[in-house]
């Protein structure tokens, strides 16, 4: 049944279908709800990064003008889900809590949110929020990696779990390493990196009645945000509706519930009025996640004709002091290239600093800088092409799980790859490429990523016109998740996209998880599927019941709808739906079906890849580099809308050219507060920086994974690029710059 | 905060908390929270409230989209909060609030303008076109249609400012080729990485429709 689905149209590149709301100004998002009597609340924040708050004076802000509240610990009301850690012993903690927002006096990271002036306008709660002072009791703090590395600890994961990424990985010797011909050791440094979505995180905060809260939030999950505000404030999940319409990116900020929207819901209940909360960019820096900075060192030994012989990685990341974080930085190393022996040692550092959270691509994006940095390294020290060293080491199986992959279609990623960037002019020997003055280098990375696919509900239903109207709670960040499931809709019943709607981003509608993992389309999209066949089999057996006979043995797969008019095999039945509804006296029809992961998942190994190729510019006298022009090729299995997924290529692109070149949160560890804290100071890509990128897809089916045949795109739109761009460098000048950003001053 | 309040309160302070007594007997009222906008307005304020909302607002007269508004305004609210907070026209976006990335452009007598840079009070007598403004009633301006042509943006959030960036970056002359749209648009981020598109919504707009 699923093979049928590709025998039908292919998808053809679609217009955004929310584009119009998008270019006139009218979607709207978290912030722009307009509530009647709405309060506006502005967050001050610590200005230590450990210690306790001697006395906080806001009789100034309490008397200017408009202020409705100044709320901290020393007045909030009770929030009933804050329980003291171990209250529970349902509930151990071994992973830490989150951050409690105005729960007690302690200071675990600057910046900490602590008082919330609420006020009857923006303008009036930001001024007020000035005149609160707070006074401290000082305790010496620990924000430094390097500093403090010996401090490293096995994440909670790690122990109880022998298979999780995290936990000490051994595949065949331990000492390969020392008796390989070839060794090659080296340790790469990733800044913090911060994940800064246009939109400032906001939040309105609306309590409709004392147990109903309705939240218009910046968040990645719906009923995520709709469990956890249930959970916090001990009420039932159905008293909460959480609206994330719009999303104005978050690239993985948006996967955790922060403390500025508990700030924001006490706030409301305190002043009994909607309060509309809107972080500022410097707030974006502290309070809403980043990428960890992470320090690693690898060990590869080879063969003197380049067969791989061992690999040792190891990494510490950050994390803070109340809340284990932890990503899949080694996971890659295991099972991307042929080794026989592989070592992995994952390690995270408890800093007084607040918690990070997964940005795009993340613990794989920094793996792969590390990763794909040695392997080219490697390369280079036995005098082979990159691409050859990486063909010679190709896996056919996933050596760390023992499996058969799903899919693999690299092979066609590093050929086409290879063609469209010019790799015939590159130089096995650095510094050998010159344009005028320009030093000339082209390199490459690898990528990969879990098709990872979750539970996911979809209604739809059907009416006579031929409209069909889906509902579903997941969000869209930006990739084009509307646009995406109204063309598998499209292509499943042949209702044209026009008259077709898909409704997400509200807790009220069914179930889906989180936007995030790659795990959309792949799991999304098999509901739409599964809700589309369902509306199929109800035609064709309202048909058949009324003696259509043509139907009664019919199909779902033979069946389609071409402007109202039922097709069966291609062939008209003439039967239209208006006829049809009319005959059975129904105005419309409707289904909710759910779609799950198979069994397929314990039996083959599902991973999407990716390559990226860069070409790069280095003046030799300023250090300056420029991206000449990237191509990126994927094997993400079925691409199911080739416009929308072609600019996700490229927006996973520009960012990796922002990892490579300028991004980098510097903080400074007198204060443990950042210094970069704004554009002007974090350099994020700008129009001038990102040349042409080339995207390809290999598209072709994993229906191993899911019945879309696809397998995922937002993660390896980034993974493997920072280290293409740094391999390019290194192919231009001959210099190795182990510790990102390349900034001009590492190159000169 | 401080409930017990000793005899000398300022007269400030006593205007703040009979405030606060008067929004403790409306709070039912305002729960329901389905009474229209203006309604909703009139009750949030006291006469103090109202006194020291006379004290500090000054009459702004401002053309935003064609249409003529006098509006008392806080001389310390930008033109970005207040398209915002004040006219709902939340389609000129808030990305850093500091002049670093667009997101609030906006055309003030036919200029790009950061409207986050600018306060309200500044424009008066001044027409300022949003990105609410721009299309023709339901046609769209060619700009609107080349970056929905393009993909010319993911989440959207910076494509109102980019458009009207856009648009205005023609005018001034600063499109006649990519390497110039690159860089008159660089004060326009989009992190979500659109810039390519977008360049060539652009080219396709300055080229009268004909570049595909
Ligand atoms: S909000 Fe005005 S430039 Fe960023
Ligand atoms: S479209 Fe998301 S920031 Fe530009």
């Amino acid at each position: 049944m699923t093979e049928a689905f590709f025998d039908k149209k292919d998808y053809k590149p679609l217009d955004r279908v929310d584009g119009r709301l998008k270019v006139t100004g009218t979607a709207r998002y978290s912030a722009e709800y307009a509530l009647p009597n709405m309060a506006y609340a502005v967050l001050v924040g610590s200005s230590i990064a450990k210690g306790t708050i001697k006395s906080i004076d806001s009789k100034a802000a309490e008397r200017a003008p408009g202020v409705l509240a100044v709320i901290s610990h020393l007045n909030a009301i009770k929030v009933p889900g804050y329980q003291p850690k171990g209250e529970h012993p349902s509930e151990p903690s071994t992973q830490g809590q989150p951050l409690r927002v105005f729960f007690d006096n302690k200071i675990v990271s600057n910046d900490q949110p602590i008082v919330a002036v609420v006020a009857t306008s923006f303008e009036k709660a930001r001024h007020a929020a000035t005149l609160v002072k707070i006074q401290y009791h000082k305790e010496e703090h620990q924000t430094n990696l390097e500093a403090n590395s010996e401090k490293a600890v096995l994440p909670a994961s790690g122990k109880k779990n022998p298979k999780s990424p995290t936990a000490d990985y051994d595949r065949g010797q331990k000492d390969a390493f020392e008796s390989a011909a070839v060794k090659f050791e080296a340790e790469y440094v990733l800044p913090t990196e911060v994940h800064n979505p246009m939109e400032l995180q906001a939040i309105t905060a609306h309590w409709e009645a004392d147990d109903k809260l309705t939240v218009y939030d910046k968040v990645q999950g719906t009923k995520m945000t709709q469990k956890n505000f249930a959970k916090e404030w001990n009420i039932p999940e159905a008293n909460v509706k959480c609206i994330a319409t719009f999303v104005g990116g978050a690239f993985g900020n948006g996967l955790h519930n922060w403390p500025h929207e508990t700030a924001a819901i006490i706030a409301a209940k305190q002043v009994k009025r909607p309060v509309k909360l809107v972080l500022t960019r410097e707030q974006m820096f502290t309070m809403v996640g980043y990428r960890p900075r992470t320090w690693q060192k690898i060990q590869i030994g080879a063969s003197k004709d380049g067969k791989l012989v061992a690999i040792n990685h190891q990494s510490i990341g950050q994390t803070s002091s109340y809340e284990e974080f932890t990503e899949s930085t080694l996971q890659q190393t295991r099972m991307m290239y042929a080794s026989p022996n592989v070592s992995t040692r994952y390690r995270i550092l408890p800093l007084n600093v607040a918690t990070p959270i997964w940005m795009r691509g993340p613990g794989e994006a920094t793996g792969a800088f590390a990763l794909e940095s040695a392997m080219d390294e490697v390369a280079h020290a036995i005098g082979m092409d990159p691409v050859d060293f990486r063909l010679l080491n190709y896996t056919e199986s996933d050596p760390d799980k023992n499996m058969p992959w799903s899919t693999k279609y690299l092979r066609e990623c590093y050929e086409e790859g290879k063609k469209r960037i010019g790799w015939e002019n590159r130089k096995l020997k650095p510094g050998l490429v010159r344009d005028g003055e320009w030093l000339v280098g082209y390199g490459m990375g690898t990528g990969t990523f879990g098709a990872n696919r979750n539970s996911a509900t979809v209604h739809a239903a059907l009416d006579r016109e031929g409209n069909l109207v889906m509902h579903c709670a997941i969000t869209d960040i930006g990739p084009g998740t509307g646009t995406a499931m109204v063309q598998i809709a499209s292509n499943t019943t042949g209702i044209s996209t026009g008259n077709i709607t898909f409704h997400l981003g509200s807790s009220e509608f069914p179930n889906a998880g989180l936007q995030g993992g790659s795990s959309t389309v792949n799991s999304v999209g098999p509901a739409v599927l599964a809700a589309c066949n369902a509306l199929k089999e109800q035609l064709i057996t309202m048909a058949a019941a009324k003696g259509n006979t043509a139907f009664s043995s019919a199909k779902p797969d033979d069946l389609m709808i071409d402007n109202n008019e039922l097709q069966l095999g291609g062939k008209s039945s003439k039967t239209t739906l208006g006829d049809l509804f009319k005959q059975n006296n129904m105005e419309k029809i409707e289904t909710t079906n759910e779609s799950k992961p198979d069994e397929n998942r314990n039996k083959y190994s599902m991973n999407a890849f990716s390559m990226h190729f860069a070409k790069v510019h280095v003046h030799p006298f300023t250090g300056q580099v420029q991206v000449k022009k990237i191509v990126c090729c994927a094997d993400a299995g079925t691409i199911v809308s080739p416009k929308t997924a072609a600019s996700q290529m490229i927006g996973g692109a520009t960012g990796g050219i922002g990892m490579a070149l300028t991004e980098d949160a510097v903080m400074d560890h007198r204060f443990g507060r950042y210094v970069t804290k704004d554009f002007a100071d974090y350099h994020v890509p700008v129009n001038a920086d990102v040349p042409e990128i080339d995207v390809y897809f290999v598209n072709k089916p994993d229906l191993l994974a899911d019945p879309v045949g696809s397998k995922g795109l937002g993660e390896i739109a980034i993974i493997g690029v920072a280290p293409a761009i740094g391999n390019a460098v290194f192919n231009a000048t001959g210099k190795r710059i182990r510790e990102l950003p390349i900034t001009p001053d590492k190159l000169i | 905060m401080d409930k017990h309040k000793s005899t000398e309160k300022p007269e400030k302070e006593l205007s703040s908390e009979s405030r606060r007594d008067f929004l403790k007997t409306t709070s039912i009222l305002t729960a329901i929270a389905v009474a229209p906008a203006t309604v909703a307005k009139a009750a949030e304020f006291n006469l103090g409230e109202k006194m020291s909302t006379a004290f500090e607002t000054t009459p702004v007269n401002l053309t935003v989209n064609g249409v003529k508004k006098q509006l008392n305004l806080e001389p310390r609210a930008t033109l970005l909060d207040t398209l915002r907070e004040q006219l709902d026209l939340t389609g000129t976006k808030k990305g850093c609030d500091y002049g670093q990335c667009g997101a609030c452009t906006v055309h003030v007598n036919g200029q790009r303008v950061l409207s986050c840079l600018s306060l309200a009070i500044m424009h008066e007598g001044q027409e300022v076109t949003t990105i609410e403004g721009l299309a023709k009633g339901q046609e769209l301006h060619p700009m609107q249609q080349a970056f929905i042509k393009h993909d010319g943006f993911q989440c959207g959030y910076c494509t109102p400012g980019q458009i009207m960036s856009a648009v205005a970056c023609i005018q001034e002359g600063h499109a006649n080729n990519e390497a110039d749209i690159k860089e008159f648009m660089s004060g326009n981020i989009c992190r979500c990485g659109a810039y390519p598109n977008i360049v060539k919504a652009i080219q396709e707009v300055k080229n009268g429709g004909r570049k595909s």
